[in-house]
């Protein structure tokens, strides 16, 4: 007998994502987004993104099944992203899974979204350590989990008290006159400047801070004052040291937190997640540090970092194996939902 | 052939099966459930008793109505999303429909709660087609020609009592009526928003330090 076939349907944010798994085989992971739509106001307008995930919803089912080459009545389980994210976005992605899952008279499997960006590592090199860390990054979140059961048990050590990272890309990439997202004119820009040109703060590193949260607020406005600065005087502003010192603070941070906590654990295996690990400094800082402490680094190529509907199918397929409840037939979203409830 | 109608443009979800036999339409079962911002919650439960109620599986229908709005985006969208879905899922054609054109019937102006102060409305002659709008009003602004049906709470605000109405399974049918006959005709499921989304474009960098 053949593993289940789950069907995952993630739209927290400004990604419609499909993806269709069978055990931790990726069979498809088809992708309609509406990033370009959000540009010309510097961030996600939620409204935009619930529009454009109404209308591609269907489109990108029958996208990601052509793909898969299965059909609907194939379908085993389907599993959808309950929270944390965007109210109405998920709920354009919460009634469609419900609605097929009807009609294909399915179990259903409303799931975190943030231990879908963990599962999503087990489709490219494998069932997860357990326990394992999970430093998850993106312009929504900015997190550490601890995993010591990712279909039923996963606990935050930290996050963000702010701003997520990703949010602090993009305000820095505007203030340096780059484009949204900023993430990736950051990463190349950086590419040609000095890291430790500009000494930037490092948020939440003091000896009395709490040890796991982050902090990206006062980075920003650092790198704004900074730039402001040399723009008042007249001087020209070097967008590459400007670039690679901010992103250096960001990686030093991250990555000097992540491997702490494992050490503090007692954890050998690091998961990096969301669409800030796809930052080049951020990745080979990440090898560096956990080769030097002895711990496995696990990262997903950068397709799968970022939220897609692979992540969700990934989750709900450990859900079947695992045997975990399905959820209600009136399960809701819950755009805070919290990182101890892997499924609802 | 069967069908089963949806529709959450209003605070009260709808979710109903109906038999159509000619141009007949003769409803099996409905179900009208108050439900606020639990749109989501509350259809997919409310669609398997309406077919439960009228003992007939989700296989043996032939057609999903949606009501298209105007109404709460939000919740809106949960009943166009779910019509789509189930008719995608079980290779069935989805038409949608004016949601005002569902409520009351003969003439009238239909009026529905909006949001922000102001109602979306609907104007209908002698032999129920619609003759102006789909529109949103402040009510105080409104010059609508009785009689009035739809959202009560509205009449101080209006001037002019509105009778209470709501959707209703047999009005989603008799809207679809034209399309059901020919789904062919019918387009895409598209929500009548009516407004555009919320959205300033940020007209300096300057709130990165101030804010
Ligand atoms: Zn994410």
């Amino acid at each position: 007998m053949s593993e289940p076939l789950v069907i995952g349907f993630e739209t927290s944010c400004d990604e419609t994502g499909v993806g269709v798994v069978r055990g931790h085989t990726l069979l498809a992971d088809a992708l309609a987004t509406s990033v370009g739509e959000h540009e010309r106001f510097g961030g996600v307008v939620p409204e935009i993104a619930s529009r454009a995930h109404l209308e591609a919803m269907v489109p990108t089912v029958h996208r990601a099944l052509a793909d898969a080459g299965v059909s609907a009545t194939d379908v085993d389980a389907v599993a959808v992203t309950a929270g944390p994210g965007l109210t109405g976005a998920l709920l354009v992605g919460l009634a469609a899974a419900k609605a097929y899952a009807l009609a294909l008279d399915v179990p259903l499997y409303g799931v975190n979204h943030l231990a879908a960006h963990v599962a999503v590592d087990e489709l490219q090199h494998g069932p997860l350590a357990e326990p394992s860390l999970a430093l998850l990054v993106s312009g929504g979140h900015s997190s550490l989990l601890l995993v010591p059961d990712l279909a039923r048990e996963v606990t935050s050590l930290g996050r963000t008290i702010d701003d997520a990272a990703g949010e602090a890309f993009d305000k820095v990439a505007r203030v340096l006159g780059m484009p949204f997202p900023g993430g990736p004119p950051i990463d190349r820009a950086a590419r040609d400047g000095d890291a430790s040109a500009i000494d930037f703060p490092r948020g939440l590193t003091g000896p009395r801070d709490a040890a796991y949260d982050f902090s990206f607020s006062g980075l920003k406005t650092a790198v704004a004052r900074w730039v402001e600065a040399r723009q008042r005087a007249g001087e020209p502003v070097p967008v590459a040291d400007v670039a690679a010192s901010f992103q250096e603070a960001v990686a030093d941070v991250l990555t000097a937190k992540a491997v702490r906590a494992c050490r503090d654990h007692g954890v050998d295996h690091l998961v990096l997640g969301g669409g800030v690990a796809a930052n080049s400094r951020l990745r080979a800082l990440a090898e560096e540090r956990c080769a030097a402490a002895g711990i496995v680094l696990r990262v997903p190529s950068p397709r799968l970092c970022t939220d897609n509907g692979a992540m969700v199918a990934a989750l709900g397929s450990r859900l079947v194996a695992a045997g975990v409840a399905p959820s209600a037939p009136d399960l809701g979203a819950d755009s805070s939902l919290p990182i101890d409830v892997v499924t609802r | 052939m069967l069908v089963l109608a949806l529709d959450t443009a209003t605070p009260t979800l709808v979710a109903g099966v109906a038999r159509r036999t000619g141009g007949d339409a003769e409803v099996l079962a409905e179900r009208a459930v108050p439900s606020g911002n639990r749109h989501a919650e509350l259809l997919v439960p409310a669609v398997r008793e309406a077919l439960a109620a009228a003992g007939v599986a989700l296989a043996d229908v032939g057609a999903v109505v949606a009501g298209l709005g105007p109404g709460p985006f939000t919740g809106l969208r949960v009943g166009v999303v779910t019509a789509a879905a189930l008719a995608d899922a079980r290779g069935i054609p989805a038409v949608g429909v004016c949601s005002l054109d569902a409520v009351g019937s003969g003439a009238r102006t239909v009026v529905t709660d909006a949001r922000r102060r102001e109602v979306y409305w609907a104007a209908y002659d002698a032999t129920g087609a619609r003759v102006e709008g789909p529109g949103v009003v402040r009510p105080e602004e409104a010059r609508l020609t009785g009689p009035l049906v739809g959202d009560p709470r509205f009449a101080d605000r209006l001037g002019a009592p509105v009778e209470p109405a709501g959707v209703t399974t047999a009005g989603l049918l008799r809207a679809a009526a034209a399309l059901l006959d020919d789904p062919s005709a019918a387009g895409p499921l598209v929500p009548l928003y009516l407004r555009r989304p919320d959205a300033v474009p940020p007209t300096s960098f300057k709130p990165v330090t101030t804010s």
